[in-house]
């Protein structure tokens, strides 16, 4: 448990540096620094194939928002800050967190999962049949695959869709006579 | 305590996609708030102790693949995994779909802030 | 983009047909192992953009042109698809069901596709996010912004 802990704490400074920082290439390498160690909390949460997908897909963010940030000429922000703004978006958002805390009464303490309680859950027969209804011995990819098919059906058209639409946006007419010397 | 640790990264994250004016810093904190809902959903099926819901040679109980009763009272949730998973890949499209409407902004306007933008009319 | 030294070259030639080996061997595993297509596909474009970093945009592109990996993309997403319905066509009870395995090798010990329609679908699912990653960095690296165009304004 100690070992979550530190790791939470290590993400939350990350965070606070990203968002804080003036420099724009500090925050993309505090993100970075903050998927590695969510994917390392995923490890120690039992969860290995999701800590495969989530390295190798910060490793990609980090590709793309660097993309984004580096050469451009402007990577200091200055101007002048609205104050009544801030401190009235910091007042909802503080009066958000506390609504939310409230809630987290309500649910079971870490570590006991809600199906060891209820005996007629979902989980309850994905565990004991998976092997025995689908076949495979790897029970989340029985689930994304078997059981709950539709959804990977629907995250297949949502890829699809959002690549469609980058490729949409960042297309060039005319680019054959634009093309200058690769510097 | 762990949860409400994780509910206050959401809030970094909100707190930067409201507030702040660089564009960039709008989609930082955008990502920061998916990190934190992914890490939630996967700590809500933990379970202490836990094994990973992969089923090895000596779980197998009985024939046609009935599972022992050990390994139904020790692994942890597969359901949120599953959900998750799906859901890492379609943040990594989304986050390629915001910054090129980022890179197609500043290519027209010239600068990432946001207040900017809102006074130049093409 | 331009491409680096010749260090760099050298090794990313070598590593790249390991990392694209492993992102195979995660695509098919995917059912006895942690993996699956997700894991295994963002592994496969990785492989490719490693090419993209080390070597410039323009002899990747003459690999693997743009207009092949927009066949590719839709190629997968179009087997995912067929895979579906194909059940209906076998006596299945309705859509996306694992025919192969209740009908013909429910409790057998077979070593080739043990899990009925799941690994197919993992080599569809792969196909379509390696490619569709691939694209949208290909895309990203070819976007001169530096260019004067006469679209400003």
């Amino acid at each position: 448990m100690l070992i979550f802990y530190i790791l939470l704490l290590f993400i939350l400074i990350a965070a606070i540096i990203a968002v804080e920082t003036k420099d724009l290439l500090s925050s993309v390498i505090c993100i970075g620094a903050i998927g590695f160690g969510a994917s390392i909390m995923f490890l120690f949460l039992r969860a290995p194939d999701i800590a495969m997908t989530q390295i190798v897909v910060e490793v990609l963010g980090l590709i793309i928002l660097i993309r984004a940030t580096i050469r451009r000429d402007l990577t200091f922000i200055s101007g002048d800050r609205e104050f009544f703004g801030t401190v009235v978006s910091v007042v909802i958002i503080f009066t958000i967190g506390l609504a939310g805390l409230t809630v987290f009464q309500s649910l079971q303490d870490f570590g006991n999962p809600i199906f060891a309680n209820v005996p007629d859950a979902a989980s309850q027969e994905y565990i004991s049949q998976g092997l025995a209804k689908t076949g495979a011995e790897n029970l989340v990819a029985s689930i994304i695959l078997d059981f709950r098919a539709y959804d990977t059906l629907g995250e297949t058209t949502v890829l699809f869709t959002t690549i469609i639409g980058s490729l949409v946006i960042l297309r060039r007419e005319g680019r054959k006579t634009l093309e200058g010397p690769d510097q | 305590m762990l949860y409400a640790l994780c509910f206050l990264l959401f809030m970094i994250g909100l707190y930067s996609a409201v507030v702040k004016k660089n564009m960039v810093k709008i989609v930082i904190g955008i990502m920061i708030m998916e990190y934190a809902v992914n890490l939630f959903l996967i700590m809500l099926g933990y379970r202490l102790g836990g094994k990973a819901p992969i089923v090895g040679e000596e779980d197998i109980a009985g024939a046609g693949g009935q599972v022992s009763d050990l390994f139904l009272n020790t692994s942890v949730d597969p359901l949120p995994q599953a959900l998750v998973l799906t859901t890492i890949v379609i943040c990594l499209g989304s986050l390629a779909l915001m910054i090129s409407i980022c890179i197609r902004v500043h290519e027209k306007y010239g600068t990432f802030d946001i207040t900017e933008i809102r006074r130049l009319k093409g | 983009m331009k491409g680096m030294t010749i260090i760099v070259k050298t090794i990313a030639g070598w590593v790249k047909i390991l990392i694209f080996m492993f992102g195979i061997y995660v695509v098919l595993f995917g059912d006895i192992t942690p993996g699956g297509g997700f894991a295994g596909g963002v592994i496969l474009a990785s492989s490719y953009i490693l090419l993209m970093l080390a070597f410039g945009r323009e002899s990747v592109e003459k690999n693997l042109p743009q207009a092949l990996a927009l066949k590719l993309l839709c190629c997968g997403v179009l087997a995912f698809a067929a895979i579906a319905i194909s059940g209906l066509f076998f006596g299945a009870d309705g859509f996306f069901w694992n025919y192969i395995y209740q009908e013909w090798l429910a409790g057998k010990d077979v070593e080739f596709l043990k899990a009925g329609i799941i690994p197919l679908a993992e080599l569809a699912i792969g196909l379509a996010v390696a490619a569709s990653l691939f694209l949208v960095i290909l895309n990203l690296s070819s976007f001169r912004s530096d260019i004067s165009v006469d679209e400003k304004e």
